[in-house]
């Protein structure tokens, strides 16, 4: 078996779910081995392996942000929130406050937006 | 102030916060279009119409060694729907009723929901939209029977793929077609699941709005973009010494960018009804 960490008898999930935890697993895989790398190059007292384990911690961020890109394409809340957050500016919790003013996330020009209901995008909502 | 005059309503916070939040339930539950298509906003008031980068040539401008074009821009559609509700019912709020009587409420959000959805499925020419059933350029499929769904979803996967359309794919449901879907098949195994399961479809959205069967769609992204100026909002129109009058509002667009991206599973009889049925309560 491909995981072990599933949580629910895998005849009762779909593809999309087994192909959406195999890339959850993988991202947690890839972050994990960044910290691991980050602690080992700091601890490290030869100078030219510690070059080493840098580089491959960097490796190691591009490969989780290639697997949270596959994710943000084929999960609407995530694409929604990272478009929220991701590259936003201020205090993150204000971020959230004005979102949910907005509505939906990533919406812009909300200076001349009166309150709304929040709907915005349903994009992967029930 | 702004536009929505909220503030100048003879209602409490605790009224206002159970119609906000009725009135929101029941759009979330019967926009179904805005489950699957792109969104952009919300942008406010102020956004008039969406550049299409297009350009119009004009025949005859006023030096004929000159040549005009105007630039085509899709303009927004401003809809607004009233509810009237009695005062006396909405003081209840502020003496600890959490059971208001807001069908009023339902009721109109039930219609604007269905109104921004029809356009989006079935079109609005007088609001410049094309609905994403009147742009597909593929034929029909018929499901032919409530047995018939798998095969037809099956079919209409293989013309979006042909025609170049990538999945993930998902599926709209009008009220009927809906219906026949969750409902369990000849082994008493639900249809739902075995579409989700066996052709890799989900999700499937029920579509009130919708009419004439169902819509096999892909969620790839960038093929139906629905653009909100001022998003769904509630706001004060005026009061009786009994009754307040408020409404329901938004402003938005809705254009196709890959006509082929969509194609209609007809159920029932040939063109879809030209009124909408009420649709059932979920």
């Amino acid at each position: 078996m491909s995981s072990e960490s599933y949580h629910e008898p895998i005849e009762l999930l779909s593809e999309p779910t087994k192909n959406m935890h195999r890339a959850l697993v993988s991202l947690r895989e890839e972050l994990e081995a960044v910290d691991w790398y980050q602690q080992r190059a700091e601890a490290c007292s030869d100078p030219e392996l510690a070059a080493v384990l840098t580089h491959n911690k960097n490796e190691e961020i591009e490969h989780a942000m290639m697997t949270l890109e596959w994710i943000r394409r084929h999960n609407p809340t995530v694409a929604d929130n990272i478009k929220t957050y991701v590259g936003s500016e201020g205090p993150i919790l204000e971020v959230e406050k004005k979102a949910a003013q907005g509505g939906g996330g990533g919406g812009d020009d909300q200076k001349t937006t009166s309150t709304s209901l929040g709907i915005g995008s349903l994009k992967g909502k029930p | 102030m702004d536009l929505l005059k909220r503030q100048l309503a003879p209602i409490t916070s605790e009224a206002w916060d159970q119609i906000d939040d009725e009135a929101k339930r029941v759009l979330a539950l019967h926009l179904a279009g805005r489950k699957l298509v792109d969104f952009s906003g919300p942008h406010g008031w102020q956004l008039g119409g969406v550049n299409t980068g297009r350009l119009q040539q004009i025949a005859k401008g006023p030096v004929p060694e000159v040549s005009h074009a105007i630039r085509e821009v899709k303009p927004l559609v401003e809809l607004r729907a009233p509810i009237r509700l009695p005062i006396m019912e909405l003081d209840y709020a502020a003496r600890g009723a959490n059971d208001l009587d807001l069908d009023a409420v339902i009721e109109t959000a039930e219609n604007v929901a269905h109104s921004e959805d029809g356009a989006i499925w079935h079109g609005f020419p007088d609001g410049r939209i094309e609905g994403i059933i009147p742009a597909s350029p593929h034929k029909p499929i018929d499901v032919g029977s409530s047995h018939g769904w798998l095969r037809a979803i099956a079919e209409a996967k293989e013309v979006l793929r042909i025609a170049g359309v990538n999945g993930p794919y998902a599926l709209a449901a009008g009220i009927e077609a809906y219906d026949e879907l969750i409902a369990a098949g000849e082994d008493g195994y639900p249809l739902q699941r075995r579409v989700e399961e066996n052709l890799g479809v989900t999700p499937i959205v029920w579509a009130p709005a919708l009419r004439g069967g169902a819509v096999l769609m892909s969620t790839r992204g960038g093929d139906y973009e629905l653009t909100v100026g001022q998003d769904l909002s509630i706001g004060y129109a005026g009061a009786t010494r009994d009754e307040v009058e408020l409404y329901i509002t938004e402003s938005f667009t809705f254009r196709v960018l890959e006509d082929k991206a969509a194609i209609l599973l007809r159920r029932g009889s040939g063109n879809p009804p030209p009124a909408p049925p009420k649709p059932k309560r979920k």
